[in-house]
């Protein structure tokens, strides 16, 4: 209970913070500006494609991956480590952190209430964007399965996650948001990259690699399939990466000259 | 309320704090003196359990700052040398999320805000953005923020930086209103606020606790070894040795002044006033007197005299 009550004066210290700012409104505002421009696009080409199409060709389905697949992983990639590249840097530089670790809350307390803070503005990002996916059900026959649907913004919420944990981790690394910022983006498109040219392959460092991509499994998600090794792994890779930010704000105290 | 026992910290070959230990008894004000870089902030970082020691311990309100942090933690108020300030907050918004995360439960937060607002004496910038604040407002929300939660022990390094002489004095007051019902240590390198405000004196340099004791003691005790400024004129050999000869006279200390006038300071043992000897002894010569004073001792010339006599010793050491 008291646990949860720091935990939950983090979260909201956060989310305060991100609505205060300019910081939430101009991402939001970008996502959804850049995501109904390609939903547009998207939803051109299909129709478009359409028409040549024998009668089994399933329209709904393919823009509705294209838009909760595609579109969505790239905008992230360019638009989350901004959000979560001041997470710890900017605590550490302004002399907060010291606050924080002398009040008596657990670092995990601080590192999970954050990475709540920055999943439910992601959330809230997301959002608004359902009334794409309405729109395709209304207008659309035969309808895309509703699974597509679920799976998708689950997978998104995932991968999200998943880029979150990483992007606190570089956070708590470094006084220096940029620094944190441009690593966020790196390594997750190393991590995102990880098995191109083994694609084809069947020998195990293949396999190995391509199950290692932090993409493949989303795309499972996009088919309208939730995948057990697929939830694994992204829950696993949140705790992993939310693990390593908790040892790594505890460093701190050792490392602080 | 705080036990220190040899506190020691390193940073690689470099020890910021040296064994240091002493302890403060509740209700006290606790003053550290010291240079820029003497380990003050190392210490008190140490006792709010942002650092780790290397090894000695120290415990706050009976808890264990290393083994039983958290419980520790619950008891301290800290203002760090730059207070740690959310700029985007309002003063209100961000003493409440100082208040939650100090675990103060909902029913009482708004009362401790308004309490901690007119201590501080910044109630009427309750609702301002932190951010526009001046510096000296953002200092007293720093202070603020270490008392909010009516802490037993309150750590405050520096605190009256960046503040106008009218703050000062206005912070000082509130500091001395606060001991009694807190136990406080503050730093500071501003020597008469530790004569104004503290019951007792830390003296650290070079990570070595170099004195300690009450600022009056510490004044007297030097001015304890009180000297004793004499000029007369009178031929310099038998004029010293006169000296010499008063009862408990330790070293004497002679110049040549103009006109035949010698000057001496004499060294004379603590709490006996042997002026109206010397004077007896000086006319009975027949050599006149032109000056005979206690040359008075100030906390700066025993602060200067503790640190520097440190530095030579260790340049003769080292």
């Amino acid at each position: 209970m008291e646990m949860l009550r720091s935990l939950y004066a983090v979260y909201r210290k956060e989310m305060g913070h991100y609505f205060v700012s300019p910081v939430a409104y101009v991402v939001v505002a970008i996502f959804l500006i850049l995501s109904g421009l390609f939903f547009i696009v998207y939803l051109r080409e299909i129709v478009q494609a359409s028409f040549g199409m024998p009668s089994g060709f399933d329209g709904p389905s393919q823009l509705l991956r294209a838009f909760l697949g595609n579109l969505f992983s790239i905008l992230m990639l360019f638009l989350m480590p901004m959000v979560t590249m001041s997470l710890f840097a900017e605590e550490r530089k302004r002399g907060t952190m010291e606050l924080l670790m002398t009040s008596p809350i657990r670092e995990t307390d601080i590192v999970v209430g954050k990475f709540l803070a920055s999943l439910t503005l992601f959330a809230i990002m997301l959002l608004p964007t359902a009334a794409y996916v309405v729109f395709v059900y209304l207008h659309s026959d035969p309808t895309a399965p509703l699974r597509i649907v679920f799976a998708g913004y689950l997978g998104i919420l995932l991968f999200g996650g998943s880029l979150i944990a990483l992007g606190s981790f570089m956070s708590s690394l470094t006084e220096n948001q940029i620094v944190a910022g441009v690593l966020t983006f790196g390594i997750f498109l190393v991590l995102w990259a990880i098995d191109f040219g083994t694609q084809n392959t069947e020998s195990v460092v293949g396999q190995t690699l391509h199950y290692l991509s932090v993409i493949n499994h989303y795309e499972d998600f996009t088919r309208g399939i939730i995948d057990t090794s697929g939830l694994v792994y992204y829950l696993s890779f949140i705790v992993f990466f939310i693990f390593l930010t908790v040892r790594s704000i505890d460093s701190l105290r050792w490392r602080r000259a | 309320m705080i036990e220190v026992q040899d506190l020691t910290k390193a940073y690689g070959p470099v020890t910021a704090v040296d064994h240091v230990s002493f302890s403060v008894n509740e209700g006290e004000i606790l003053g550290f003196l010291g240079p820029n870089g003497a380990g003050k902030t190392t210490t008190m970082r140490i006792l709010t359990g942002y650092l780790p020691a290397t090894s000695g311990t120290a415990k706050i309100a009976g808890f264990d700052i290393h083994t039983d942090s958290l419980a520790a933690r619950r008891h301290i108020g800290y203002l760090p040398e730059a207070p740690p300030l959310y700029p985007d907050m309002s003063v209100e918004s961000y003493l409440d999320f100082v208040l939650r995360i100090k675990n103060i439960p909902a029913d009482k937060r708004r009362a401790r805000i308004t309490d901690a607002l007119e201590k501080t004496n910044i109630g009427d910038k309750r609702h301002e953005l932190i951010k526009r604040l001046s510096r000296g407002y953002k200092q007293r929300v720093g202070l603020a923020q270490a008392l909010v939660h009516d802490p037993l022990v309150i750590i405050l390094d520096e605190p009256t930086v960046g503040l106008d002489p009218k703050q000062i004095i206005e912070v000082r007051h509130l500091i001395k209103n606060l001991a009694g019902t807190h136990t406080i240590i503050l730093s500071t390198h501003i020597l008469p606020e530790v004569s104004m405000t503290c019951d007792r004196v830390v003296i650290i340099n070079k990570g070595k606790i170099a004195a300690i004791d009450t600022p009056q003691n510490l004044t007297t005790q030097l001015k304890g070894a009180q000297r004793i400024f004499v000029e007369a004129q009178a031929p310099e050999k038998p004029f010293q040795e006169l000296l010499a000869l008063i009862p408990g006279a330790g070293r004497v200390e002679l110049s040549p002044a103009h006109n035949g006038r010698v000057t001496a300071t004499v060294e004379t043992a603590p709490g006996k006033d042997v002026r109206s000897l010397i004077a007896a002894k000086v006319v009975e010569k027949g050599w006149p007197l032109y000056e005979l004073r206690g040359v008075s001792v100030s906390l700066e010339d025993i602060f200067l005299q503790l640190t520097t006599e440190d530095a030579e010793h260790s340049q003769a050491s080292s």
